[in-house]
C-alpha cells in the first residue's frame, strides 16, 4: 500500500500512515471547516489497511487544537482501529497531550471510553 | 423597523476591545481573526492554559456561524453577505469575552434555545456524557455541522452560555451569544 504523507498547514494536521511499518500519525492542528473532506481519504486508506494489517499497529496522536467537527472524524478513525484490533491484531494508540492541557487529555479519555483499543495517555513535558 | 446591530454589543463590551468584526463570516475570515487573537493573547503572556481555551472557544463560535447562520432579511442594510455574523473578543479581568451575534429565522428560535436551556440546565458531568453521547451517535449534518459546537464550549469554559434574542422583525431575530472564557473551574474552586 502507498503511504499517505501530508504536510501540516494552520489548519490541518500533518498525517503519516506507513503501512510497511504499522505506524500511523496524526500530528497539529486540526480545525478545518470541512473536516469530513480532510479526513475522508484517511478513513478510505484504512479501510484498505484493514484487510492485510501488520500483526502490530501503532497510533500516534499529538494534537495541538481539534475542533468538534474534527472529533467525529477522528473518531471514525479510530473506529477503523478498533475493527483492526477486533479481527485479533494488536494495535496501539499513543494520545500526546501537553502538561497543562486537561482538555486534550479529557479528550483522548472520551475516545478512551467509547473505542475498544489500548490507550496510552502520554504527557509532553517540554 | 430595525435595530442597531451593534447596539447591543457596545453596552456589554465598552473596554479593551481586542477584535471587532461584522460581515460575511467565510474560510479566510476565521483564519485572520484565529491569527489576530492569538498573536494578541501572546502578545499579552497569557498563559498557555488560558490561550488555549480561549483558542478553542473562538475556532467553535466561528465555525457555528459558518455552519449555521441564516441568511440576513431581505431589507438589511448587508445583501452581499452570505453568512452574516457579528464577533467581538474583549479582554476582561478574569479572561476573555468572546461575542457573537447573527441572524435566526423565527422557525429556528425554539429549537436553538431548547439545545442552550438543556445545555445550561446539565452540570459539568453531564455536559461532559452529552459532548460523548452527541459525538458517537450524531452523524454530521448536511451544514457541515457535528452539533457539538455550543456542547464543547460550555464544557471547555465551565459557564453557562449567556444568550438573547432580540427582535428585528415578524420573521427574524437576532442571536447574540457572550460567552466567558476564564482560569476555568478549577482555579475557581481554589480561590
Amino acid at each position: 500500500m502507498e503511504p499517505i504523507v501530508i504536510e501540516g498547514t494552520p489548519k490541518t494536521p500533518t498525517v503519516k500512515f506507513d503501512a510497511s511499518a504499522g505506524v500511523f500519525e496524526i500530528k497539529g492542528r486540526s480545525i478545518p471547516e470541512n473536516s469530513v473532506e480532510f479526513y475522508k481519504p484517511l478513513v478510505d486508506w484504512l479501510d484498505s489497511y484493514k484487510d492485510t494489517p501488520l500483526p502490530k499497529t501503532v497510533v500516534n496522536i499529538r494534537l495541538e487544537y481539534f475542533n468538534t467537527s474534527s472529533s467525529k472524524c477522528i473518531l471514525d478513525v479510530f473506529k477503523k482501529l478498533e475493527a483492526i484490533h477486533k479481527a485479533k491484531n494488536e494495535v496501539e494508540v499513543n494520545w500526546y497531550y501537553e502538561e497543562d492541557d486537561e482538555d486534550m487529555l479529557e479528550a483522548g479519555e472520551d475516545y478512551e471510553s467509547i473505542i475498544r483499543v489500548p490507550f496510552k495517555m502520554i504527557e509532553i513535558v517540554e | 423597523m430595525g435595530f442597531d446591530i451593534e447596539n447591543y454589543v457596545k453596552d456589554q463590551a465598552k473596554n479593551n476591545v481586542i477584535l471587532f468584526y461584522k460581515g460575511n463570516v467565510d474560510s479566510d475570515v476565521i483564519n485572520h481573526v484565529l491569527d489576530t487573537v492569538e498573536d494578541k493573547m501572546a502578545e499579552a503572556n497569557e498563559q498557555s492554559k488560558l490561550r488555549k481555551k480561549v483558542y478553542n472557544v473562538l475556532v467553535e463560535s466561528l465555525q457555528n456561524l459558518y455552519h449555521h447562520v441564516d441568511r440576513v432579511p431581505e431589507d438589511y442594510e448587508d445583501q452581499s453577505s452570505e453568512k452574516f455574523g457579528l464577533l467581538v473578543v474583549q479582554k476582561v479581568d478574569t479572561g476573555y469575552k468572546i461575542i457573537t451575534g447573527n441572524f435566526v429565522h423565527a422557525e429556528n428560535i425554539e429549537k436553538l434555545e431548547e439545545k442552550i436551556k438543556r445545555i445550561n440546565r446539565s452540570s459539568q458531568e453531564e455536559i461532559k456524557e452529552l459532548y460523548k453521547f452527541i459525538l458517537n451517535h450524531q452523524r454530521i449534518s448536511a451544514k457541515g455541522g457535528g452539533g457539538l459546537g455550543l456542547v464543547d464550549i460550555a464544557r471547555k469554559t465551565g459557564n453557562k452560555l449567556d444568550y438573547s434574542f432580540k427582535e428585528y422583525n415578524d420573521k427574524y431575530s437576532f442571536f447574540y451569544l457572550n460567552i466567558l472564557v476564564d482560569e476555568g473551574v478549577e482555579a475557581k474552586q481554589e480561590i
